[in-house]
C-alpha cells in the first residue's frame, strides 16, 4: 500500500463526499433544519443525469447539468410540501426531521417503481476510467474530473453566498428570519432558492458518484446519507466550511482504515467518530459554542 | 377468525402487529419524556441476538431468552445513554441514529474478531449470515400476554410519581429540575426501561421469523418504530399501538405489493405529520376538529392566547 494513493484516494472521495454535506450544511445554516431526505434528492440526480444519457443519448456534461437542474427541482419542491406547512405553523424541529424522513423513502421508493431496484451503469466508454499514465500513483480522468467540477462548485458556492446580493439574503435570513422579512427580504423564497442550491449539489455529488463508481441503484443514498450526517456533524451543523473540511476528514479515514485495518471497520470508525464528536464537541471542530445540551 | 383472515390477517400477520405493538410501545416512552432517540433498532437487535443465542445455542427455553435479552438491552442502554442523553432533539437523534449502525457493524463483525483472538473459527452471530434455524417458540398468547403486561406496567408508570417527572422533563427540563427533579436520571431511567421493551420485542421477533441478521435491523427498521408512535400519536399509549396495527396490517388488507410499500409509508409519514400533527389517537385534537367544522354552536369561539 502506498501512501500516495491512499491520499489520491482520499482527496477525490472527500471532494464527492464534501459536495453532498454542503447542501446539508446550506440548508441547516439558513433554516435551522436537518433534511433527511436530501440523500433521496442526491440519487434522483444520479438517475436522471443517467435518463438523459441513457434515454435522449445528451453527452455526459449536459447530462449531469440536467441532473443538477432535476434535483435541484426536487428539492425546492420538497421544501413547499414537507417543510414549509410545518414552518407555518411553527412545529418543532424533530417534526420537520421526521417529515423529512417520510419524504426520504417517499422519493426512493417512487426512484425504485421508475428506475427499477436493479444496478446501472453509464454506457461502457463513455467515461475515461483508464489510469492517465506516467503517473507515481493510479489516477484516472474520471477522478480528475470529479475533483475538479467537485471544487469548482464548492467555489462557485462561495462566491454566490459572499459575494452576491442574494448571497447576502440568504445570510441574513440564516443570521434572523424574523429581522430580514422585516428588513424586506421575501424569507419564503429564499428557504426555496436555499434548497433549489442545496438539490443541485446533491444532484452534482449523485452524478459524480454514480460516474466515479459507475454502479448505480437507487439505494445508493443510503450509506452517504448516514456519512453525510458524520461529515456535517464533523464540521458543526450549519457550517458550510466545517462541512468542506469534514468531508475530507471523513474521506481520508475511511481510505486509511480500509488499508490499514480490516475493511469492515471502515463504518465503524466514521460512526465511533461521529459519536464522539457529538458528545466531546457538539458544536463541531471549527464551529461556534451553540446550546445543545440539557 | 375467519373474518380477519378473509381481510388478509392471518395469524402470522397478527403476531407481527403484536411484536409491532411492543416497539411503538417503546419508542412512545421515549417520546413522552421528550426524548427524541432513534436507537430502538438497535436494542431491538441486541435482544434479538441474545435471545436466540440462549435458546437456540444453550437450548435454553424462551422465558430465558426474553428476560436474558431484555437484560442484555437494558444493560447496553446505561453507558450509551449516560453520555448521549445529554444531548438534545436533532443532536440525539444523530448520536441514536449513529449507535444503531453501531450495533449493526458490530453484529456484523463479532465472529471474526472473536476468531482472530481465540484463533480458531468461532461462529456467535453469524456475521452476515445472521442466525438462522431459531427455533419458533413464541406463540400468539405470549406476545398477547407480554403486550398487556407493557401496557399495564406504562400505565401504573404514567400515574405514578416517577411518570408525573417524565411528563415534567418533557415540558421544560429546566423548569423540571428546578422542581426537583432528577432529569438526568428521569431520562436514563425511562431509556433503559424503552431498551428493554424493545430488545424484548427483538427477542419475540426472533422466534417468529426464526431468522435474524443484522442488517434487519438498519436505520430502515429504526424509522418504521417511530412511524408506528407518528401515525398513532403519543397522546396516549394506545396511539403507538394503534399506529402499528395499521401500519403492519394494512400491507396485507389492501394487498399491495410490496414494491408500493415504501410509496405509501412514505407519504402516510409525510402527510400524517403535516396535517395530523397529533396522530390518529388524539382525543383532544379530534374535538378540537370537530368543533371547526361545527362553528354554529358558537361556544368554541373564544380564543384563549
Amino acid at each position: 500500500m502506498n501512501l500516495t494513493q491512499q491520499i489520491v484516494n482520499a482527496i477525490w472521495l472527500g471532494s464527492v463526499y464534501s459536495l453532498f454535506a454542503l447542501g446539508y450544511a446550506l440548508v441547516f445554516s439558513v433554516l435551522g433544519v436537518l433534511n433527511l431526505a436530501h440523500s433521496a434528492v442526491f440519487t434522483w440526480g444520479a438517475f436522471i443525469a443517467l435518463t438523459a444519457v441513457l434515454s435522449f443519448s445528451m453527452p455526459i456534461p449536459i447530462a449531469a447539468l440536467i441532473g443538477m437542474l432535476g434535483a435541484g427541482i426536487i428539492s425546492f419542491l420538497l421544501e413547499k410540501i414537507a417543510f414549509q406547512p410545518l414552518r407555518k405553523r411553527g412545529a418543532p424541529r424533530i417534526s420537520q426531521l421526521i417529515s423529512s424522513i417520510g419524504a426520504a423513502i417517499f422519493l426512493v421508493a417512487l426512484a425504485e417503481r421508475v428506475f427499477t431496484t436493479s444496478v446501472q451503469r453509464f454506457p461502457l466508454g463513455s467515461i475515461p476510467d483508464d489510469p492517465i499514465p506516467g503517473l507515481p500513483f493510479s489516477v484516472t480522468p474520471i477522478q480528475v474530473i470529479v475533483l475538479v467540477a467537485a471544487i469548482g462548485l464548492m467555489l462557485l458556492l462561495q462566491a454566490l453566498i459572499q459575494r452576491t446580493k442574494l448571497g447576502m439574503r440568504m445570510r441574513a435570513v440564516a443570521y434572523n428570519a424574523r429581522t430580514a422579512s422585516l428588513l424586506g427580504v421575501n424569507v419564503s423564497r429564499i428557504y426555496g432558492i436555499t434548497f433549489f442550491l442545496a438539490g443541485a449539489l446533491a444532484g452534482a455529488a449523485g452524478t459524480l458518484f454514480g460516474l466515479a463508481y459507475n454502479s448505480m441503484d437507487p439505494s445508493m443514498g443510503e450509506a452517504i446519507a448516514l456519512k453525510g450526517l458524520t461529515v456535517i456533524v464533523l464540521g458543526g451543523l450549519g457550517n458550510i466550511k466545517g462541512a468542506v473540511l469534514g468531508g475530507f476528514i471523513v474521506a481520508a479515514i475511511e481510505v486509511f482504515s480500509i488499508a490499514f485495518l480490516r475493511s469492515n471497520f471502515r463504518d465503524a470508525i466514521v460512526y465511533l467518530l461521529l459519536f464522539l464528536i457529538l458528545l466531546v464537541r457538539p458544536q463541531g471542530l471549527i464551529g461556534q459554542k451553540e446550546e445543545v445540551r440539557a | 377468525m375467519d373474518f380477519f383472515r378473509s381481510i388478509g390477517i392471518s395469524e402470522p400477520v397478527f403476531q407481527f402487529m403484536l411484536v409491532n405493538a411492543l416497539l411503538g410501545l417503546s419508542v412512545y416512552l421515549t417520546l413522552i419524556t421528550g426524548m427524541f432517540s432513534l436507537a430502538n433498532a438497535g436494542f431491538m437487535a441486541i435482544g434479538a441476538f441474545t435471545g436466540a443465542i440462549l435458546t437456540q445455542t444453550f437450548g435454553l427455553p424462551l422465558i430465558v431468552g426474553l428476560i436474558g435479552g431484555m437484560i442484555a438491552g437494558g444493560l447496553v442502554a446505561i453507558p450509551v445513554g449516560l453520555p448521549v442523553l445529554r444531548l438534545r432533539d436533532i443532536y440525539l437523534a444523530i448520536a441514536t441514529i449513529g449507535f444503531g449502525e453501531i450495533v449493526r457493524i458490530a453484529l456484523l463483525n463479532v465472529d471474526q474478531v472473536a476468531s482472530s483472538i481465540v484463533g480458531e473459527r468461532v461462529v456467535i452471530t453469524g456475521g452476515a449470515l445472521g442466525i438462522k434455524q431459531i427455533p419458533k417458540m413464541a406463540e400468539t398468547w405470549h406476545l398477547l400476554l407480554l403486550l398487556a403486561l407493557a401496557v399495564y406496567f406504562i400505565w401504573r408508570l404514567q400515574k405514578s410519581r416517577f411518570g408525573r417527572a417524565m411528563a415534567a422533563v418533557r415540558q421544560d427540563e429546566r423548569a423540571a429540575a428546578n422542581m426537583g427533579i432528577n432529569v438526568v436520571y428521569v431520562k436514563n431511567i425511562v431509556f433503559i426501561f424503552s431498551a428493554m421493551l424493545a430488545a424484548a420485542a427483538g427477542v419475540m421477533s426472533a422466534h417468529l421469523t426464526r431468522i435474524i441478521s443484522p442488517t434487519d435491523f438498519g436505520f430502515n427498521q429504526a424509522v418504521d418504530i417511530l412511524a408506528f408512535a407518528v401515525l398513532g400519536g403519543t397522546s396516549t399509549a394506545f396511539g403507538p399501538i394503534v399506529g402499528a396495527f395499521l401500519l403492519t396490517a394494512l400491507p396485507e388488507v389492501l394487498r399491495f405489493t410490496n414494491e408500493y410499500r415504501g410509496i405509501i409509508n412514505g407519504a402516510i409519514l409525510l402527510l400524517v405529520i403535516i396535517y395530523l400533527p397529533g396522530g390518529l389517537v388524539n382525543p383532544e385534537g379530534w374535538r378540537r376538529t370537530w368543533r371547526r367544522f361545527r362553528p354554529a354552536q358558537g361556544e368554541a369561539s373564544v380564543n384563549v392566547g
